[in-house]
């Protein structure tokens, strides 16, 4: 096995070959991300969003920027040297969806079936 | 054995279908990759727990009454910028820069250092305000979940600080290259998971 | 002085488990004697050890196994016995306390140190051969995961002589399992051992999927790879998304426990549904992880002894990729009781009853294989054979659970003890015996003596039936599951039964034993010259037995799918190919001295003896240091060195 980086198979992480274009990868991508951090700062506090619409507003803005750090910090690309990379991420993904939101409703129901408590543990 | 061996095609590349074993920049980088899938699976687990008991606060304090989202933001814009300049410290490793390396990693480890004490504040003061994990269990869900990925930070800063001490006195060479790549996946991986902290943890629950 | 640990934690009124642990302490000094008296150890440690080698790491996990099988078993016969005593008014020779404790550490044992072992031994011997590689993509890494293994399996049996084991099962559920209700050490021994294997298994899963997707031999595209390669990977990435989700739980509950919080305590908030929940998110994957690989190990022992290709290999694959991601969605099958209203149970109830379809897609691939096809009925398709019916009964009693409202009356009952160790028993254990019987001649050098296979296949079969099918019966009139005593006398003749049938299955063991012993000595008659002693069909068939150390020479060119036999049908050529050299990790004491370091830590969490555990946990770290710093990791076997070996190695039977 040899040292040099093959250009077909690229890792999460691995800079293209432009030094340039990477700098600005970075960079760009930093901006985005601050943008996206006080926008979801701005919309948790203040009415500029539906009330009711706050939460979902700001888990788009989550994806939008674990997104951003996605691509231009670990330069995960649509590429087909990425695919393994991709699908891992992916099936990981999935599966963190599954738990949380499996969980949330599993508990949810249960919770809505519990009888009614008398003071102290839950609210 | 004896089999015959004939050249490989030139389509087939390495790593890649029937190309043979991929580089092993490529091997570990897709293995360190796979870590951190499982550890935000991990992460995904006391995540999960926090959405259950993040309303069970036992007579105790909430979210609202606890979270200072000033403190949160300067936190997140350390991490954020810690994960710059590990981006482009990484850039200067990959160009063979070893002194722009090093300086960006100081960069790095005071960013980090800064967000792990901003934390660190704010659980003493939390804690010393009766709000322990051992208050409620929304307590014990939120000082795990943050107290994990804080644990993650200052494991990634000790990598880093025994990274700096192999690229002084190894140099840039290529085994060092590759944990350096697994290093910086590491550390974004974290500013990522953090996104998902802030989101769920601090600007859901301090409304 | 010693954190929590006393002189009142070794059992010294409970005569059992000192014999328990006298027998085993001798047999081990024994052991130890006829090494150091023998002069092995030299080899041992350069050999074993320290090898960072697939194949001897694969070895060494089998050899875990089949120990822990002896401590897995005993937990079963012990308690088959109480059952069959303790009936109506005589009260059996096992105090509740203990029989507790058994029935916690028999499924421990049995699904993390004996089944887990037995696959991930497979996997780690057969899986670079088959692929045509020199090994899996992080060698020391497979070194650390062994021993961490094994540290874990060392802590549980010291838990049988310093302090006890949990008493709430092999699931640990809260409240029972919370330091109100479980003061002891118990569950901590449970949670330590359990995280630190964990992580040692997280890492083998990481370590064979990168192998198998990023290693393999040049021409080998993923539909050119053995289906046990498949099987392997479906399974690896189970464990490397399933198990962190184990070690968050159990790292929350750890944090109730030692630190006072409150994630699924009864008071503050706590939900200790959340913990049930999330452990089920775990373990549905992981009773995959286990039978996965033995589903490999099926389709390449029924290919190989057919003598034909394996049916529709592309639906076998799909059929694999299907249950890995499905078996994310059927986790609260293993909870319909606690509360979940009708959409809830009825979701999970109809995602558990598709599960079952991908699997029954291979039963019928493997029958299609068989059909036409000129079979050899040695051990491991005995194995084969039986596992189709045995898992077949046992997958129809747990779509048979899959439905919420069966599941209400038989949930906990002795008829859910019965479905799980009909499919693990006929799926992962026949899968794990028909594996080590197919490939043993791979990795020693000469087969296994075939009728004490035979014997111990017949004993393992009628064993179990007469062991678990009267459990169904019960758990249908009633018997709920780790009775420690039996208030119905009618249950007796049942009960009975299912103790001879237990005895039987100690037969099966013995018949083993018996085998092994017979089988090295008389290897000279049953020497694998050819490396290929049943006409098999893939890579590791084409080395020799056993391989050596590089495993290839030369990395073969694979066009086709079952590439060996493709090789065979159009006779190997005698070219000699231009050898190389070949680049070998070298051996590391790193995992060993980790695993050292781990046992102490545990064992001094465990007991909370701080000034120990936090040295200990530092020397870990400084291990992983030094090993991080360190140079010179690979040897060099240089070309004319190759060229040698091979050519001493030639007569091993390729047509000239």
């Amino acid at each position: 096995m040899d040292g040099v980086d093959h250009p077909y198979d690229r890792s999460p992480g691995v800079e293209q070959q432009e030094s340039t274009a990477n700098f600005l990868s970075y960079t760009v991508g930093l901006g985005f991300a601050v943008l996206l951090t006080i926008a979801s700062f701005v919309v948790s506090q203040t009415n500029l969003l539906w009330a009711p619409g706050i939460p979902v507003g700001l888990i788009v803005l989550a994806f939008a920027q674990i997104g951003v750090h996605l691509v231009f910090f670990l330069h995960l690309g649509s590429g087909a040297d990425h695919t393994n990379n991709i699908l891992a991420l992916g099936f990981g993904l999935l599966i963190v969806f599954l738990v949380i939101a499996g969980s949330c409703w599993i508990i949810a129901d249960l919770t809505a079936n519990m009888m009614p408590m008398s003071g102290n543990a839950s609210h | 054995m004896s089999a015959t061996i004939d050249t490989v095609d030139t389509e087939l590349v390495p790593g890649r279908g029937g190309g043979g074993p991929a580089p092993t920049r490529t091997v570990v980088a897709y293995g360190f990759w796979l870590f951190i899938v499982s550890d935000i699976v991990m992460f995904s687990g006391l995540f999960a727990a926090y959405a259950v008991l993040s309303g069970r606060i036992a007579d105790g304090p909430a979210g609202s009454e606890l979270f200072d989202l000033r403190r949160v933001f300067i936190e997140t814009m350390c991490l954020l910028l810690s994960s710059y300049t590990c981006g482009l410290g990484a850039l200067s490793a990959e160009r063979r820069q070893p002194s722009r390396f090093l300086i960006l990693s100081c960069f790095t480890f005071a960013l980090g250092a800064a967000f792990l004490f901003i934390e660190i504040s704010e659980f003493v003061g939390m804690v010393s305000r009766g709000a322990g994990p051992s208050r409620s269990a929304f307590l014990s869900a939120f000082f795990t979940l943050v107290g994990m990925h804080g644990a993650h930070v200052t494991a990634g800063l000790l990598w880093l600080t025994y990274m700096v001490a192999q690229v002084v006195a190894k140099g840039l060479r290529p085994h060092v290259l590759r944990r350096l790549l697994c290093f910086s996946l590491f550390w974004h991986a974290l500013d990522i998971i953090w996104i998902g902290v802030i989101t769920v943890v601090y600007l859901m629950g301090a409304r | 002085m010693l954190g929590k640990l006393t002189w009142a934690a070794i059992p010294l009124d409970q005569p059992l488990p000192l014999y328990a642990m006298g027998v085993v302490g001798i047999v081990i000094l024994v052991v130890l004697g006829i090494v150091t008296q023998k002069g092995w150890w030299p080899y041992l440690w350069r050999e074993w050890l320290t090898s960072v080698d697939h194949k001897r790491i694969g070895v060494m996990y089998f050899i875990l196994g089949l120990v822990m099988l002896l401590r897995g078993y005993t937990d079963a016969i012990m308690m088959r016995s109480q059952q069959a005593i303790a009936i109506d008014g005589a009260q059996g020779y096992l105090p509740p306390d203990h029989y507790n404790q058994i029935f916690s550490s028999h499924g421990t044992i049995m699904i993390f140190f004996v089944a887990m072992p037995f696959v991930i031994g497979l996997m780690n011997f057969v899986v670079p051969l088959q692929l045509g590689v020199r090994d899996v993509a992080f060698p020391v890494l497979n070194s650390v995961s062994f021993w961490l293994s094994a540290s874990g399996a060392l802590l549980i049996n010291v838990s049988l002589v310093i302090g006890s084991f949990a008493r709430t099962g092999w699931m640990g559920y809260p409240p029972l399992s919370e330091l109100a209700f479980s003061p002891d050490q118990g569950v901590d021994y449970y949670l330590w051992v359990l995280q630190i294997s964990g992580i040692g298994t997280l890492m083998a899963g990481i370590n064979m999927v990168t192998t198998i997707l990023k290693l393999r031999a040049p021409g080998m595209t993923y539909f050119r790879m053995p289906i046990f390669c498949w099987s392997a990977l479906t399974s690896s990435i189970l464990m490397v998304v399933a198990f962190p989700i184990l070690t968050a739980t159990f790292a929350m509950l750890l944090l109730d426990r030692y630190v006072g919080m409150h994630f699924f305590t009864n008071d503050a908030g706590g939900n200790m549904m959340m913990y049930v929940n999330l452990f089920w998110a775990w373990g549905h994957p992981e009773v995959y992880i286990l039978i996965l690989p033995a589903f490999g190990v099926f389709s390449e022992v029924i290919a190989t002894f057919s003598g034909k290709p394996l049916f529709s290999y592309r639906s076998m694959v799909l059929a694999l990729l299907a249950i890995c991601v499905l078996s994310f969605m059927v986790w609260l099958h293993h909870f319909f009781t606690m509360g979940a209203s009708a959409d809830v149970n009825a979701f999970f109830g109809i995602m558990s009853m598709i599960i079952g379809v991908p699997t029954g897609v291979k039963v019928f691939n493997w029958l299609f294989t068989m059909f036409q096809g000129r079979i050899v009925f040695r051990t491991p398709v005995l194995f084969s054979i039986g596992f189709m019916v045995t898992f077949v009964i046992g997958g129809m009693t747990g779509v048979l659970l899959a439905v919420p409202p069966v599941d209400f009356v038989l949930h906990n009952s002795v008829f859910l003890v019965a479905h799980f160790h009909n499919v693990i028993i006929g799926g992962v254990l026949f899968g794990a015996l028909a594996g080590y019987n197919y490939w043993f001649p791979k990795a020693f050098g000469f087969t296994l003596d075939e009728r004490w296979g035979n014997a111990s296949f017949w004993c393992w079969l009628v064993g179990f039936y007469l062991a678990f099918l009267p459990l169904y019966v019960l758990g249908m009139m009633g018997m709920t599951r780790r009775l420690q005593h039996i208030s119905d006398p009618s249950w007796r003749p049942l009960l009975l039964v299912a103790e001879l049938g237990a005895i039987v299955v100690c037969l099966a063991i013995v018949c083993q034993i018996v085998q092994l012993y017979v089988s090295i000595r008389t290897r000279e008659s049953r020497r694998d010259l050819t490396g290929d002693p049943w006409n098999g069909r893939t890579l590791e068939w084409a080395t020799s037995s056993p391989p050596p150390a590089y495993n290839f020479a030369v990395m073969p060119r694979v066009e086709t799918i079952d590439a060996f036999w493709e090789m065979k049908r159009r006779g190997l050529a005698a070219v000699e190919p231009a050898y190389e050299a070949v680049e070998l990790p070298r051996n590391s004491p790193t995992a060993f001295v980790i695993a050292f370091f781990a046992v102490v830590t545990g064992f001094a969490l465990i007991w909370q003896i701080w000034w120990a555990a936090i040295p200990s946990l530092l020397a870990i770290l400084v291990t992983v240091l030094v090993f991080g710093w360190s140079e010179n990791r690979q040897r060099e076997i240089p070309a004319n060195e190759m060229a040698r070996m091979e050519r001493a190695r030639r007569g091993f039977g390729r047509p000239a």
